[in-house]
């Protein structure tokens, strides 16, 4: 039993909204742990962040150095362990985010911990329910380890609200860094004014249907319309259609918005893993018998060049009869 | 360059998922090459040949695997594609969690000292995504997880890993973990010096065997060793029930846009 430290991400000044379904998890795991919820910011940039954060916490520490502007696993992972046992956690948790995923079972090799990767659901202290084969199944873990690490599935808890008060912010030292000769080298990113697709309330994401990465403008102006992000099927992201980054599935992204069109998608186990747990679904397919059809809400029958602008032009009409 | 390949074999992700008596029923399954662990022999093969000439230009690839006596023959899958020979932890599944996989696999390591270690970034039934990252933390080593490219260099590898947001590119010296993603297949994703730039490999996914490697493969070493000899504990990590996910209520297909924009406008309230 203890206290619970949530590694949390941040852009600029404010926590990431993947940090706030961290932080509803490890609300209830402090509960159940009789303990207390500390927030661990760490990178170049730290520190702007923790004014936001406070709202969120009783406690958030800063380790902020110039040392750590790039985010690297062999640097973060020793600063996190020595900062869960410096602080008496029995709970390391993390959204599973490519960072989270990378650094935590880093960190649990360093604690001696048992990990629960990607978990849906807290049960008692120390069980964890988790996606398994691909979402086909829920498996519960019961770990027996003093420390226990844990990502989080940020589709599957709710963002945690402001805990109506402000938290002490205090600042670790970043200690000695050994990064075993690892370095950062560039990073591709796209620059992009739309939602992440991580947490986008809407998703509109094509397939191979589409056949080339022009025809996804007409997608992007439906998004657009709708403060949407962009998503994928493997199949257009490996044509090289749209950018790797935008693929949904059990390999690519993870997503549950309220609302989901899937554009010109068949609909293959790997992509359904990815969206299944989306509010409404809607397919648009010009094949009636695509599997997408059996896990829409509502499907269309229809070429998506036929399909797409009339949907544009009915969602703009009922927008403006508001 | 010695390349070492820790595997598991992973039920058929294409049979229907059963649960009998609170686990997922295995009874009668067919079993593979987890995926990313196919992928990762894969990346070595391409790492120590000549792609356009298709010869092997040295090192050596082994491939690691805890299972049951069964699992030798996804071993020997791995053997057939190009590894030049095996090491198999004979072990009940029921026995070992991740913490145990790696304590073995460290083991294994430190005895065969290979200048890098490339394995699936998960297996596509715990999909877990653990070991690779654990046994980089218990080495001490560095590591370069879901990889998309990789480049020999002079001092080591750089490594394009897939993140949210796009791509990152990593160097990490010799000896190092490398975890791979579904795009190290693709046709110029493995660049070696020795393969020409032009070249791009053809097809889908890993090489199938050939039956000619298929024969080799019969011929190759194939170490077996108990778990008993490497000090593992009882699990800390155990499964103590699993479901199946609640079932999406039935949909509808509308007639046209119109109806569909006004369905979701008034029925589901998602515009």
């Amino acid at each position: 039993m203890g206290n619970v430290l949530a590694i949390c991400e941040y852009s600029g000044a404010a926590l990431r909204s993947s940090a706030l379904s961290n932080l509803s998890f490890a609300r209830a795991a402090a509960t159940a742990h009789g303990g207390e919820v500390i927030i661990a910011l760490i990178g170049a940039g730290a520190n702007a962040a923790s004014g936001h954060a406070a709202k969120y916490a009783g406690k958030v520490i800063v380790v902020e150095d110039g040392a750590l502007e790039h985010y690297l696993a062999e640097s973060y992972a020793p600063i996190i362990a020595r900062l869960a046992k410096d602080n008496g956690a029995s709970i390391v948790t993390a959204t599973a985010t490519s960072l989270g995923k990378d650094v935590m079972p880093r960190v649990a090799a360093l604690l001696d911990a048992g990990m629960a990767s990607d978990i849906s659901k807290l049960e008692g202290s120390n069980k964890f329910v988790r996606p398994i084969l691909a979402g086909n199944a829920y498996s519960t873990v019961e770990i027996s380890t003093p420390i226990i690490c844990v990502t989080v599935r940020q589709s599957e808890f709710e963002p945690a609200g402001e805990a109506g008060g402000a938290g002490t912010v205090s600042t670790a030292p970043v200690g000695e860094i050994n990064l075993f000769g690892a370095s950062f080298v560039r990073a591709e990113t796209q620059k992009s004014d739309r939602p992440d697709l991580g947490d986008a309330k809407v998703v509109v994401a094509g397939g191979r249907g589409m056949k080339n990465g022009e025809n996804f403008k007409v997608l992007e102006q439906l998004a657009d319309l709708l403060g949407a992000a962009m998503g994928a099927s493997r199949a257009a992201t490996d044509a090289g259609m749209v950018p790797a980054d935008w693929q949904v599935g059990q390999t690519g992204k993870i997503v549950a918005p309220n609302l989901y069109f899937a554009v010109a998608i068949s609909g293959a186990i790997q992509h359904l893993a990815g969206m299944k747990g989306s509010k409404t679904i809607v397919a648009i397919n010009k094949n009636k018998d695509e599997p997408i059809f059996q896990v829409a809400d509502y499907g269309v029958v229809m070429e998506w060049e036929k399909a797409v602008p009339e949907l544009i032009s009915e969602i703009k009409k009922v927008k403006a009869s508001r | 360059m010695k390349i070492l390949v820790p595997v598991k074999r992973v039920p058929d992700p294409t049979q229907k998922t059963k649960i009998k008596d609170n686990a997922i029923d295995l009874t009668g399954a067919s079993w593979i090459v987890n995926t990313f662990d196919e992928y990762a022999v894969e990346t070595a093969l391409r790492l120590l040949e000549n792609g356009e000439s298709n010869t092997r230009t040295g090192g050596e690839v082994v491939t690691v695997t805890l299972g049951p006596d069964d699992a030798a023959k996804e071993l020997r899958t791995t053997l057939a594609m190009g590894a030049d020979r095996a090491i198999h932890v004979v072990t009940d599944d029921k026995d070992i969690d991740s913490l145990a996989v790696v304590k073995v696999l460290q083991a294994i390591i430190e005895a065969e000292k290979p200048d890098l270690v490339l394995m699936g970034k998960q297996a596509v039934d715990g999909d877990a995504n653990q070991v690779g990252q654990m046994l980089a933390g218990k080495l001490g080593w560095p590591q370069a997880t879901f990889a998309a490219t990789i480049e020999k260099v002079a001092d080591g590898f750089v490594v394009g890993r897939e993140v949210d947001g796009g791509v990152e590119y990593k160097k990490v010296p010799s000896p190092a973990i490398v975890t791979v993603d579904l795009r190290i297949v693709a046709g110029h994703s493995v660049k070696n010096g020795v393969t020409p730039a032009t070249f791009a490999y053809q097809g889908e996914g890993a090489r199938l065997p050939s039956l000619k490697g298929i024969m080799a493969a019969k011929k190759k070493p194939l170490d077996s060793k108990k778990i008993a000899d490497f000090g593992v504990g009882a699990p800390a990590i155990r499964e103590v029930g699993v479901t199946l996910p609640p079932a999406r209520a039935a949909g509808q297909i509308v007639a046209d846009i119109p109806t569909l924009v006004a369905k979701l406008a008034n029925d589901a309230k998602a515009i």
